[in-house]
């Protein structure tokens, strides 16, 4: 039977505030086990939180990135649990009144435009951190965490494939990227992701029963344990089964979903509104500056990179969905003129050498002033594009000028045509066999003797003019 | 509507709280008084009437400044706990997740 697959996902994220959401110990991943805590956020009895304006900032900058009515008037609710993650006993959220609702975030899915809306956006502090590894009888709490600021994004059941589920999340990633509000690394688990996943008969007006899949810490685990689970309960319906309403954790080594048998209990929260705290009353003059001042999303980059720069839509997508990418693009652009040269080399090039050392374009010391300077070198013929390769591994290990790196390294191109015949006739002499191939019509063998010369020149000899002194000699 | 001795179980399971026979007997009796006068109450026309979610409706939720401060160092922070184990609070072992 042919099934329709139906994705909800929860997003929470951290937001990069200075300080935690309702007292003033620095918000700090990595840091010493309990050491960034106080009486606010251990819970000790006869304190009080007091809201974080920043993060009531960001939170509404993001909500309405998101295309989200921010409401004047929100509340925060107590949700009670005993789990020893937080040492109240709850953890302060919201709940029926959150800060925003009714948004969305569209993307592009093999050229059309998805469009997955966005239920509601609330504010709410994270928890403490369970350690259970290599400890006898009980577990360990680091509470460094415990109220980090969080911003939880519930998106409508509007996902239809585990693909669409990385797409949306990318775009989310990228949305909250760009607005500044949170650094959103996944691996350090400051965006965090988890799926309510049915099936059902397509072309079925019913749900089919819902199974929330847990513990996906990257883009690809998000796609790989929802194929899982979608195929699972595609076998549990064909082999006549029932799919059971559960919490389901993924594991990334064995690659399945497995049930973390959750009691009935578990969910019964009993929220009320938190004593606490007042309502969150937001001055409209506030929301509409927060709004005003918003800086340019990855949807209109992209737009803006096509419109105003001529570059393939496919170019825009890569420089927009990295962050740094993009910028670099855009001071660089300032600098040199062809706009395509630019973005060739900072998706080919430039993202493969960061790749290999495994660095961040933030943290590594490549300037748009010297790939610029790169580019000049180039078009002026005195590096060829191979030269200009290991020139941008230098600039971007050492952080040197390109010209300086050239005349350290005596990389200046050869197109002295006084120089270089002497050395093509000697190729020609040692390699009668390609020659005599080309002689009769084998092109391609001009390649394989004007490689000869490049490795002879380590690389420096101008290739054009290889090219059309060989043309010359043999012609 | 009333309360029955299964609601007052599933509550003190909820709240962790280990009732003897006698006393679910009799927090049954009182939980559904409290629940009919709230029934009672539940009579009145509030049409048209905002919820009260405080009772101080006249002031707002104060903000903070994004400020870093002082908090305990780690030893006064680990001081109240009742059990410690190297830099962290020690728990009883958590067998299942009971969070949503």
């Amino acid at each position: 039977m042919d099934y329709e697959t139906i994705i909800g996902l929860e997003v929470h994220v951290e937001l990069a505030t200075a300080s935690k959401v309702f007292c003033s110990c620095p918000v700090e991943f990595g840091a010493e086990p309990n050491t960034r805590v106080c009486p606010v956020c251990l819970g000790l009895p006869g304190t009080l939180p007091v809201l974080n304006k920043r993060a009531v900032e960001f939170a509404v900058r993001a909500a309405l990135a998101l295309n989200c009515e921010v409401h004047p008037t929100s509340q925060f609710a107590r949700k009670n649990y005993f789990y020893p993650d937080m040492p109240k006993n709850y953890q302060i959220s919201q709940y029926d009144r959150p800060l925003a609702t009714g948004g969305y975030v569209e993307f592009e899915v093999d050229g059309r435009t998805v469009r997955v809306g966005i239920r509601r956006v609330h504010m709410e502090e994270d928890t403490g951190k369970l350690l259970h590894e290599g400890v006898e009888g009980g577990s360990l709490v680091d509470f460094n965490r415990a109220g980090v600021p969080l911003l939880e994004i519930v998106s409508e059941p509007d996902i239809r494939s585990p693909e669409e589920a990385r797409l949306y999340l990318q775009e989310l990633r990228a949305i909250l990227l760009y607005t500044g509000v949170s650094d959103v690394r996944m691996e350090e688990g400051s965006l965090r992701c988890d799926a309510n996943v049915s099936i059902r008969p397509r072309g079925s007006r019913e749900w089919g029963t819902l199974t929330e899949v847990k513990n996906m810490n990257s883009f690809r685990s998000v796609e790989r344990a929802l194929a899982y689970e979608v195929q699972r309960q595609r076998e549990v319906l064909e082999s006549g089964g029932r799919v059971v309403r559960e919490t389901r954790h993924w594991d990334e080594g064995r690659g399945v979903t497995f049930s973390s048998r959750s009691k009935e209990e578990a969910h019964d929260y009993r929220y009320f509104p938190e004593p606490d705290l007042l309502p969150l009353v937001l001055d409209p003059a506030w929301v509409r500056e927060i709004g005003e001042k918003m800086p340019e999303l990855p949807a209109q980059r992209r737009r803006r990179l096509v419109e105003e720069y001529g570059l393939p839509a496919y170019d825009a997508g890569v420089l927009t969905a990295s962050k740094s990418l993009g910028d670099l693009f855009d001071r660089t652009v300032k600098l040199y003129d062809d706009a395509k040269a630019v973005s060739n080399w900072l998706m080919g090039e430039v993202s493969r050498v960061l790749r290999e050392r495994d660095l961040d374009i933030e943290r590594s010391p490549l300037t748009p002033e010297n790939l610029a300077a790169m580019l000049r070198l180039i078009d002026d013929g005195t590096i060829s594009g191979k030269i200009a390769k290991s020139v941008l591994e230098e600039m971007v290990d050492t952080g040197k000028e390109p010209r300086a790196i050239v005349e350290e390294k005596g990389l200046v191109q050869i197109s002295d045509e006084g120089q270089l015949l002497p050395l093509v006739r000697r190729i020609i002499e040692e390699n009668p066999g390609p020659v005599a191939d080309y002689r009769g019509g084998k092109k391609k063998a001009l390649g394989f003797l004007v490689g000869q010369v490049m490795k002879e020149t380590k690389g420096k000899a101008n290739p054009q003019l290889v090219n059309e002194l060989f043309r010359r000699e043999l012609g | 509507m009333g309360i029955t001795k299964r609601d007052v179980e599933h509550v003190a399971l909820l709240a962790r709280l280990e009732l003897a026979e006698e006393e679910k007997e009799s927090f049954t009796r009182q939980l559904d008084r409290i629940i009919r006068h709230v029934d009672k109450l539940n009579e009145l026309d509030t049409e048209g009437i905002p919820p009260t979610f405080h009772t101080l409706p006249e002031l707002r939720c104060r903000l903070r400044e994004d400020r870093v401060g002082e908090g305990l160092d780690r030893e006064e922070a680990l001081a109240g706990a009742p059990e410690r184990e190297g830099d962290c609070f020690k728990v009883p072992p958590v067998i299942e997740d009971d969070r949503g």
